[in-house]
């Protein structure tokens, strides 16, 4: 669940607003803030559509408080999404390059280490 | 009282894989299109959080992914639709490669296959708006407009947040709003409650394989990730430590069984290194969720549980005509997860792959013949039209406070157990059906609300809509086929070869069609 919006990064571009798809976020004088925290569905799509790195998805379905910008900041988590996304800057870097391709072979490696199942294949 | 107006030859509702891919058949078709999304046209519905596959299929292998396809439908499926939607997608995907980096591997081929769905949905979205297409964001339909003759011609809804009135009148609708999660925490699925099936319903659209709604995924019990493939390498175990016999894979028996004797935790810790260093470039959201809670999936055990999908990768929906999307109602035409895909799945989960060609594919079909039909059809003035919608929206009695979260937790209580849905027996699904026509004649009877909060009580009308067309389905499928298990009928009925339709907002119906004309695979 949304967390956090980082106000030291945060630009109040808005971006997050718009590409929430619960609308979760309204735009205030002072830029994005959480209006509907319990609308959110934890996809992390606004942590990707966030061009400054300023939003922290938590991993729960519910609120867990507790976290504040400096731990955050500290834990490189911030843009961790968008940076393995190769989104904006990160687009040329061989590092995050896209592999969602080799799926279909992560799949025949399990089948083929699961001789009785049939591994699955649906993403 | 009305901020938004707008006038279009094709309105296309939801901004998903098929909604989008019917925007731009349309768009392509010459005609003008808007298209409106309860959220944000690049991050709604399940394929955004998720990484689309397609039944990506070469010319000379078709018949033969045809003909096993055929076995698995189980004496539902079509030849001829599955041949169009395997051609479509083969020549689609390329032309899409200005609005999407298709990978290539060592050898050097591009990867047209599986596309991870953030970078997919932002690129159908640019397209889309290329071709002319006018988005309208966080735009919401809550009901559908007809003309006195009968035929659909546009869509009203409210704005979020803010519940700012609007409405589009079109020459025709394509219906795109996914398939209905019940109410279950499936990621990415919180939009998919089927608001569209409701309002087709209204309209005097029917269903198909309602009954085919049993899908489940395996997920971390408490942390958002439904992207199940390292669940391929995973070994399970019950709260004493003790592994269990249960083999990974397609087959989510074994686990719900688990489940319900009490909790099952975990490890992927049979996934190779290898497998384990790309996986953030593979599926970069795999990890978010575990890493955020301190848990390493390979070497922790977590715990389980399974996500209902409902008719997502279940089989269900609006009944089509034909595979250009047409329903049973004038000017109406569902694509993708709203309408069956019992012709191209059968009776089993099309999955990812097959369910994103369809997208793909009806889609682009629904769009042309939607554009076609407006031309001939025209625009009707705004002031013949009558709007359809009623349960949770006008109160048939006294109106009353109802609540919503309430009623999409008795939906859910229904829908979600798999002692319930996924091992039915006619007795349980007696039991759910009442209790489900409660709720239903509630909601109907007193359900009115006012600003933001009609949304969720349309969407609680919706869910529980859904929900006894399914239940109504499982209980004249007396049999057990594909995935709909019925305990007390385990086994197949080759009288039964045969797509069941249902319908009906007061008074829920189900029939049987004519046996398709196919000797059932042995």
């Amino acid at each position: 669940m949304i967390e956090l919006i980082v106000k030291d990064r945060c630009t109040g571009c808005g971006d997050c607003v718009t590409a929430c798809p619960t609308r979760v976020f309204d735009l205030t004088p002072d830029g994005p803030a959480i209006a509907r925290q319990a609308d959110c569905q934890t996809c992390f799509l606004c942590e990707l559509y966030c061009p400054a790195d300023a939003l922290y998805v938590g991993p729960a379905y519910e609120p867990a408080g507790g976290i504040d910008a400096e731990m955050l900041l500290a834990s490189g988590r911030l843009g961790q999404y968008r940076r393995d996304s190769g989104w904006g800057e990160w687009t040329d870097d061989p590092r995050h390059s896209d592999e969602h391709w080799r799926m279909g072979s992560i799949f025949a490696r399990a089948r083929a280490m699961a001789p009785s199942g049939d591994g699955g294949d649906k993403g | 009282m009305e901020t938004g107006a707008f006038e279009a030859d094709v309105l296309v509702i939801g901004g998903g894989l098929s909604g989008a891919w019917s925007a731009i058949g349309a768009a392509r078709a010459g005609a003008q299109v808007i298209l409106v999304d309860k959220g944000y046209v690049g991050t709604s519905g399940v394929a955004a959080a998720a990484g689309p596959g397609h039944w990506w299929v070469a010319p000379e292998q078709r018949e033969a992914a045809i003909r096993q396809r055929l076995e698995t439908a189980q004496g539902l499926g079509d030849a001829d639709w599955m041949a169009q939607i395997l051609d479509l997608t083969w020549r689609t995907l390329p032309t899409f490669a200005a609005y999407y980096r298709f990978p290539k591997d060592e050898a050097g081929q591009v990867q047209y296959r599986s596309l991870r769905g953030p970078e997919y949905l932002r690129g159908l979205r640019r397209l889309a708006m290329d071709l002319g297409v006018r988005i309208l964001d966080h735009h919401p339909a809550l009901e559908l407009l007809q003309t006195h003759d009968g035929a659909i011609v546009g869509a009203a809804g409210q704005t979020r947040p803010g519940a700012e009135p609007w409405r589009v009148i079109a020459g025709a609708v394509v219906l795109a709003s996914g398939g209905c999660a019940v109410g279950s925490r499936l990621h990415g699925s919180r939009n998919n409650t089927g608001d569209g099936h409701l309002m087709a319903a209204e309209a005097g659209a029917d269903f198909s394989g309602m009954e085919f709604s049993a899908y489940y995924t395996v997920g971390p019990a408490t942390l958002p990730n439904t992207r199940s493939m390292l669940f391929s390498f995973a070994r399970y175990f019950d709260a004493a430590g003790r592994e269990l016999d249960i083999p990974p894979g397609e087959r989510v028996e074994p686990l719900a069984k688990a489940l319900l004797e009490g909790p099952v935790f975990c490890t992927l810790d049979r996934t190779p290194e290898d497998i384990r260093a790309i996986m953030p470039s593979v599926q970069p959201n795999f990890m978010l969720g575990f890493d955020r809670a301190g848990v390493d999936p390979y070497t922790d055990r977590f715990e389980v549980t399974l996500l209902g999908e409902g008719t997502i990768r279940g089989v269900g929906g609006l009944r089509l005509r034909a595979i250009d999307g047409r329903t049973a109602v004038e000017g109406l035409y569902a694509v993708g997860d709203v309408a069956s895909r019992e012709r191209v799945t059968g009776a089993i989960s099309g999955g990812g792959a097959v369910n994103s060609s369809w997208a793909l594919s009806s889609g682009l079909l629904a769009g042309q013949a939607a554009a076609s039909f407006a031309r001939r059809a025209g625009r009707s003035s705004p002031l013949q039209v009558r709007a359809l919608g009623r349960a949770g929206l006008r109160a048939q009695r006294q109106a009353a406070t109802v609540d919503a979260a309430d009623a999409i937790a008795a939906v859910r209580s229904e829908m979600n157990p798999y002692d319930k849905n996924l091992f039915r027996s006619g007795a349980g699904l007696s039991a759910s059906q009442a209790r489900l026509e409660q709720g239903w004649r509630y909601i109907a009877d007193h359900g009115q609300a006012l600003g933001d909060g009609a949304l969720r009580l349309r969407e609680a009308a919706s869910m529980t809509a859904v929900a006894r067309w399914c239940v109504a389905s499982g209980l004249n499928r007396v049999e057990s086929r594909g995935m709909h298990h019925r305990l007390d009928a385990p086994t197949k009925d080759s009288s039964l070869a045969k797509r069941l339709r249902s319908g009906g907002l007061d008074q829920v119906w189900t029939e049987y069609e004519r046996p398709v004309a196919r000797i059932e695979a042995a």
